[in-house]
């Protein structure tokens, strides 16, 4: 019996590890299992909602659509990324940004409504691309108007009425109706990306949104 | 006094040194395994929680080097944790011929380890404490088998 207790040894941690590691998997992607089936794609279902922050032509084969949270590091590379994919891809290529901050991230609400009071005033892109780039920045200070307001004034907003909507209920409301449309498409952390209503199971890697697209392009061809 | 040791087949394992130290070797083998497979698991779901706000861990998490042919890096971690493990456990129960082995995947998984840790520090600028972990456990199985030759 002592001849096989090694060998039952290592089986059981195997077996132990593989088993935990592959419910640990199915917890965290129960949620969104129609997304990553493809069975009911909540695409980019845009007859172009105006308030949507959208970059790219309406009718482009692909949507990159990504639930963001402005204090979040890799939401920040992956934008760099995303930036690259569209210089890349051009035409062929729309992106969709949804407001996902994260309560973990002390400084995500308040952002989140920097964004949404910039977009008010029509330079929503503007200042999320202010808010990544300058994250390391903002992101451990104690208090973030300074910051956010010095970059409403160099984007060329009206500060006064960029300090008004920040505070404004409606713009609260933005935010927190793309968080509660992320939660009913199974988001449950950030950067989450959907390719053509798929959602990618790795957001990390460029090399996986570069593969999605190519496959979203590929299949547009097909049918 | 008689001998009560086992009797010895030639298929049966042969004496090693020191079975304690095979023992530690897979008990740290097991916490580098725990660790690597959380990793791995984090990966595949693109879990970036894990990093809690912190910056440095999701910057080396979603670098490029996080994958290796489209690989998560920590699975190839979590198949080395447990080759450690694997070797240390028959160590123990006496089949000295894989202590050859042990000790050279551990030297190789020493080489990585520093190598992530140079691409962490020099390349990245950024650390995450559960690649960090990773590495303590390694040099820690290589200074147990450096510091505890297990045969005399």
């Amino acid at each position: 019996m002592k001849r096989f207790l090694p060998f039952v040894i290592i089986a059981a941690v195997a077996l132990l590890t593989v088993g935990i590691a592959t419910a640990v998997y199915r917890v965290k992607t129960r949620s969104a299992p129609a997304a990553a089936s493809g069975a009911t794609p909540a695409p980019a279902e845009a007859p172009e909602d105006p308030s949507l922050h959208v970059r790219g032509p309406r009718n482009a084969p692909v949507t990159l659509e990504i639930y963001g949270d402005f204090q979040c590091p890799s939401c920040a590379l992956v934008s760099q990324a995303i930036d690259e994919l569209e210089k890349k891809y051009g035409d062929k290529l729309r992106v969709v940004f949804f407001e996902f901050p994260l309560e973990m991230h002390k400084h995500a609400m308040e952002a989140a409504l920097a964004a949404e009071a910039a977009a008010v005033q029509g330079k929503f892109w503007e200042m999320h691309d202010m808010l990544y780039r300058y994250q390391h920045v903002w992101a451990e200070a104690t208090t973030v108007n300074f910051f956010f307001e010095s970059y409403a004034e160099s984007i060329g907003l009206d500060v006064a009425r960029f300090r008004a909507d920040r505070n404004a209920p409606d713009v609260r409301a933005r935010v927190m109706a793309d968080g509660t449309k992320g939660e009913s498409r199974g988001v449950k952390n950030t950067p989450t990306i959907f390719i053509n209503g798929t959602q990618l199971r790795t957001s990390f890697s460029p090399e996986e949104m570069q593969s999605g697209i190519e496959k979203a392009l590929a299949a547009g061809k097909g049918s | 006094m008689p001998n009560k040791s086992i009797p010895r087949s030639e298929s049966s394992p042969t004496e090693t040194g020191r079975p304690v130290v095979y023992w530690v070797v897979a008990v740290i083998a097991l916490l580098g395994l725990a660790d690597a497979t959380f990793l791995t698991v984090a990966h595949l779901t693109g879990d970036d929680a894990v990093c809690g706000s912190l910056a440095g861990c999701s910057a080396v998490l979603g670098s490029a080097y996080a994958t290796i042919k489209g690989l998560p890096t920590a699975s190839f971690g979590a198949a080395a944790y447990f080759t450690v493990f694997s070797l240390a456990i028959l160590a123990a129960f006496g089949y000295a011929q894989v202590r050859r082995f042990l000790v050279l995947m551990v030297a190789a998984m020493f080489l990585a380890s520093l190598y992530f840790l140079y691409l962490q520090a020099f390349v990245l600028h950024a650390f995450c404490p559960f690649c960090l972990f990773s590495a303590a456990m390694t040099f820690l199985l290589a200074g147990v088998l450096v510091a505890v030759p297990a045969d005399r």
